[in-house]
Order: structure tokens, then sequence, then C-alpha cells
């Protein structure tokens, strides 16, 4: 019994994989079976497979896999970046907060396709054109998590950093910081998720190569299988990227936090 | 270690505050909640805007940041840096004046062990107990040798047991260091057991400054008397010993057995409290019964004052009003009362020129 519950405990974590493979498994059955009205568009897995490895095969997949990635990284550094250093200023510096707060608040509701009409006609259609998007889309998210993460910290942590004699800038760098970086990851967690389906429009809309033309093209063509590719990829590069920075978060602040 | 001085000290509610610190003393700041206690430490720490005057020996601080001051400060939360290890933490202060590694290495571990924590250096504030952070924020003020160490209630959120040993560990490293220390509490009985002078503070005005005996058996007004618990206080004229560490003193005609060691006993004080009072004659042998007539009641939040005279005297005592329910008591009922021996504080001093003075302002 205790032997059959130690394996019970080490294959726990693989439980979560089960209902995946029952899905699966209910999709492949459904779709060979024809209990899905219209099977034409709506292939079995084993077929979107197939397309996943022939996509991946003849490098399609991979070019625009690999152009999605780029707009994605360079879009989300730079808005993470940007976000992280004015929320330390503004969360920081009340000054700050009390001057730019009103303007960044008039930004802040205009969802980040919002400024795609506008950015067409100023950058063109070009590569700037994705990452300034994502750049836009990540930026405010993280500015407001870094805000609330350096206001949040406990002013008894600055009094005591100032007793022991440091100075605003190493109280900033030391304590307030480090202690804000749990609501930081935050705005980093969630922006890893909304770039991904942020470059995924800005591609199907405007861009002609990535994950989001690929599948515009495929709709064109009623490629069903091909589309279901790009979905299980946007999907599998969220989740890893969510994860990504889970982890990031955990070897920073597990000790502590 | 300096002394302090504090000139018309006005902030908040604070107002005209001036209070001298000798060197080396270890002066409790006395009050109840929202008295003021907490700013005026941040005054002394510079952590505050204030008017008026700060000194440390004599030399003027008000211009001077916090950071500059050299003070430790112990807050009621403690603070501890929870991103940082026990080393670290206390190691912060250090590491900002930029010394080198091997001293930094050995001033962590020597507080280390004057905090008993040597065991706790790599463990992470999350770790650890309420009384292993109260000595690893102690050692961690203690790091840039502070002129000053302020503590603002850093016991309140122990048990009273770890709390009491911790007080007097505390007391004891003051003593070994000599510095001179500000300890910020709203507890009498805390205040009395740690400190060469109490300020009771009340409503942003320091209404005493003594010792604790000074404090308990002279309070300089209603005030302070109504906060250390209004306490019954009797002039003592002569003394007889009964036997060791027994004494009955005169207090102007009213026989009381103390537990006292000395051989004069100038006054004494027990509090309202620890009068048991009793419509019937107690039995049991008649050591510290009276008998008298009540002349007031009085209601406060929790119990009665009731005030009793006894011969010459007028004792208050306190019932709970669940029992003052059942009793049947109006002025002019006789009553017998039972002063509590162990209860019962003696003031001893024969040179005390202030004996005389009874009355309250």
């Amino acid at each position: 019994m205790k032997g059959v519950k130690i394996i019970l405990k080490k294959l726990n974590p693989g439980w979560g994989i089960v209902p995946i493979f029952i899905f699966l498994i209910i999709w492949e059955l459904a779709a060979r079976f024809n209990l899905v009205p219209g099977q034409f568009y709506f292939p079995p897995f084993s077929e979107v497979m197939a397309e996943f490895f022939n996509l991946a095969s003849t490098g399609v997949l991979g070019d625009n896999f690999l152009a999605s990635l780029w707009r994605v990284l360079a879009g989300l550094t730079a808005g993470s970046l940007a976000g992280v250093m004015l929320g330390v200023i503004m969360g920081w510096k009340e000054i700050a907060h009390k001057s730019l707060n009103p303007i960044v608040s008039l930004f802040l509701p205009i969802p980040p396709l919002g400024w795609l009409p506008l950015l067409l006609l100023w950058i063109g259609i070009n590569e700037w054109l994705p990452i300034t998007i994502i750049f836009i889309s990540s930026f405010f998210p993280v500015l407001y998590n870094t805000i609330a993460g350096i206001k949040s910290v406990d002013k008894d942590y600055v009094k005591v950093s100032r007793t022991l004699g440091a100075s605003d800038i190493k109280i900033l760098t030391t304590v307030v910081m480090p202690l804000a970086l749990p609501m930081i990851f935050t705005g980093l967690r969630l922006n890893a998720g909304h770039a991904w389906r942020v470059v995924i429009a800005a591609e199907m809309v405007a861009i002609p190569t990535g994950i989001g033309a690929l599948m515009l093209r495929a709709e064109s063509l009623i490629r069903i299988d091909i589309i279901i590719v790009c979905l299980i990829v946007l999907a599998v590069m969220t989740f890893i990227f969510d994860k990504l920075f889970g982890y990031m978060e955990n070897k920073v602040t597990a000790k502590w936090s | 270690m300096p002394n302090i001085e504090l000139k018309n000290i006005s902030r908040y509610i604070c107002k005209n505050i001036n209070l001298k610190i000798n060197e080396g003393e270890l002066m409790v700041v006395l009050g109840p909640s929202g008295s003021g206690k907490t700013t005026l430490l941040n005054v002394i720490a510079g952590l505050t805007d204030y008017e008026g005057s700060v000194s440390f020996d004599n030399k003027p601080v008000d211009g001077i940041d916090a950071s500059h001051r050299r003070i430790g400060y112990l807050f009621q939360q403690l603070v501890l840096f929870p991103h940082m290890d026990v080393k670290k933490n206390i190691a912060y202060s250090l590491e900002l004046n930029k010394l080198p590694r091997s001293d930094i290495e050995n001033r962590v571990d020597e507080l280390l062990r004057l905090a008993k924590i040597k065991h706790l250096g790599n463990r992470y504030p999350k770790y650890l107990s309420g009384g292993e952070k109260q000595r690893v924020a102690l050692a961690r003020a203690l790091a840039p040798s502070p002129k000053v160490l302020l503590l603002d209630e850093p016991l309140s959120s122990l048990d009273l047991q770890t709390a009491k040993y911790l007080r007097m560990e505390l007391r004891q490293f003051q003593k070994n260091l000599g510095i001179t220390m500000v300890y910020v509490t709203h507890d009498l009985s805390e205040a009395e057991e740690i400190a060469d002078r109490i300020a009771v503070m009340n409503h942003g005005n320091i209404e005493q400054v003594a010792t604790p005996d000074e404090v308990f058996f002279f309070p300089e007004n209603q005030v302070v008397s109504n906060f250390i618990g209004a306490p019954n206080i009797l002039d003592c004229c002569s003394c007889r010993k009964l036997e060791q560490g027994v004494v009955e003193a005169d207090c102007n005609g009213l026989p009381v057995i103390v537990a006292h060691e000395g051989n004069s006993v100038n006054r004494i004080a027990f509090l309202p409290r620890d009068i048991f009072l009793s419509e019937t004659r107690p039995p049991g042998p008649g050591v510290n019964r009276f008998e008298g007539n009540v002349s007031d009641i009085r209601y406060t939040d929790d119990s009665v004052r009731v005030t009793v005279d006894v011969r010459s005297h007028q004792l208050v005592a306190e019932v709970p009003y669940h029992l003052f329910e059942d009793m049947a008591l109006a002025p002019g009922k006789h009553v017998y009362l039972i002063l509590k021996l162990r209860r019962i504080r003696v003031y001893d001093c024969n040179c005390n020129d202030r004996m005389h003075d009874t009355g309250l302002k």
C-alpha cells in the first residue's frame, strides 16, 4: 500500500497531462468517426500533426516561427525594460508619478492594436511595426506593476535602511527594487502571453511573415490543419514563456518571498 | 556615547518637548498609543522634519540626515530585509561603508556571537522565530557601532516569556556596551524592568521624567497617576520588623504589613485592583484587613472604582462589573478590605526630599 502511494506521489507531476491525452483521443475519434458535422473543417489530430511535421521539414513553420519569435523578443524586451525603468522612477519619486501619471493614464486604455492604423502610416509595413505594437502592449502592464511594486514596499524598510547609512540610490537598488521584484515579475508574465497574442494579430493584419501571416494564408486556402498547427504553436509558446518567467521569478525570489 | 538633548521639539502631536537623556542611559518613553512616542524617536533619528533642536553631545544634529546621525533603530515590526539572509542583513551597513571584506566578516561574526545567533547566519528572515528576528534586528542595528540606539516597542509581538527574557538581555547589552538607549513602550511593567529613567508621554506632552520608583510613588500629576493605574499611595512614618523580609509599616495610623528586606518604609503604594473588597467580614487572620465606609462609586470602562474611607485614609478599590452587580454597594455602606500582601510596593529612601509631597498636581 505504501509502495503504491509512493508511486502515485512520484507520478503526480504527470497527472496534468492525462486530461490533454483524453482530449486528444476524443478529438481524434470524433474527427475519424465523423461525429462532428462538417468533417472537412475538422481534421483529426493525427493529420494536424502530420502537417506540423511537413511544415517543419520544409522550413515554412521554422521561418515564420522565428520571424514571430524575434518580434516578440525584441518588443517584449524593449517594452519591459522601458516599463520597469519608468515604473521605478514613478514609483520612487512622487513628483514623477504626479507629473507623468495623467499622461500614462490617458494612453493606457487604448488597446495595442488600436495603434495599428496610425503606426501603419507612421512606420509603414516593416519589422518595426509589430515590434512597436508589442512594445506598447508590454510597456503598460510592466509599468503599472512596477509602480505598484515599488509603492507597496513598506516605508519602514526605507527608514531602517536610512538609519543604517544608506543613500537614496542605495535604498532603491539594494532594498526597494528587490522587494518589488515579485510584482514586476507578475507584470512580465502577463506580458509574455500578451505579446504572442498581439504579434499574431499584427501579422494577420499587416505583416506578410510570421505565424499570424501563415494563419491568414492558410485561412484563404481553407487549410484548417495549418491553422490548428499555428494555434498549437501559439499556445505552446505562450505556455513556455509563462513558465520561463515563472522559473526566473522563482530563481530570484523563492528563497525569501 | 553621547547625551541627547531635545529642545522645544514640535512635530505632529508632539508640542514643545524638552528632554535630556544622559550619556549611557536607558531612557524609556512610556505612554499610551498615539501619545507621540514614535514621532519623538523619529525626530531623534532624523527620519522626520521637526521644529526645535536635537543635540548629540551638545552638538546640534538638526541639518544632518538620518543616514549620517549614527543611530541604530529597532522598529516595532523589526523590518529585517526579507531578501537577505541573516549575515547579509547584519553586514548591510558595513557594506555600505565599503569596508574590506575580511573586516565585514569579522564584525558580522562578532555580532552573531554577541546576539547568540551564530547558528542562524545563513537563514532567511522568513525561517526565523519572533525572538530570533529580534536578535538579528538588534545585531543589525549595532553593526555600524551607533552612538544611540532607538527601540520602538521591539518586543511587543513576542510572547510574555520570550519578551521578558530578551528584555533582560537587552538591558545587559546596554550596560556592557554603555550605549545611550531610548526605548519606547506603552507597558509600565516593561518600562519599570529596564529603565534608568522613564519619560511619561501623553497627548504629545512629556508629563514626567523620573526613575521608575519615582514615577510610581510620586506621579507628577493625575495624568501620570491614571496611566500607571491610579495607585493608592500612603506615607508611612515608622515601621517595625516582624521577621526576615516582613515589616509592619505605620502609615499614619494604618498598620500595613509589607514584604520588604530593608529597615525603613517611607511610602507604600498598591493598585486599586490589588484590594479585595467584601460586604461581609472575611474569614482568616486579620493581616492587612481593614473596614470602612463607601464614600464614592465611579464607573469605568471595564470595572467600578469604589472609594472607601478607612480611618483617616481614602482607599480606592477596583471591583469587576460582574461582581459589583451582585453586591449592594452604595455610599455609606460598611465594607471590608484586604490588601494583597505581595502586591504592595514599598518605597524606601530616607534622602528623598519629595517624600512629603503627596498631593497630585
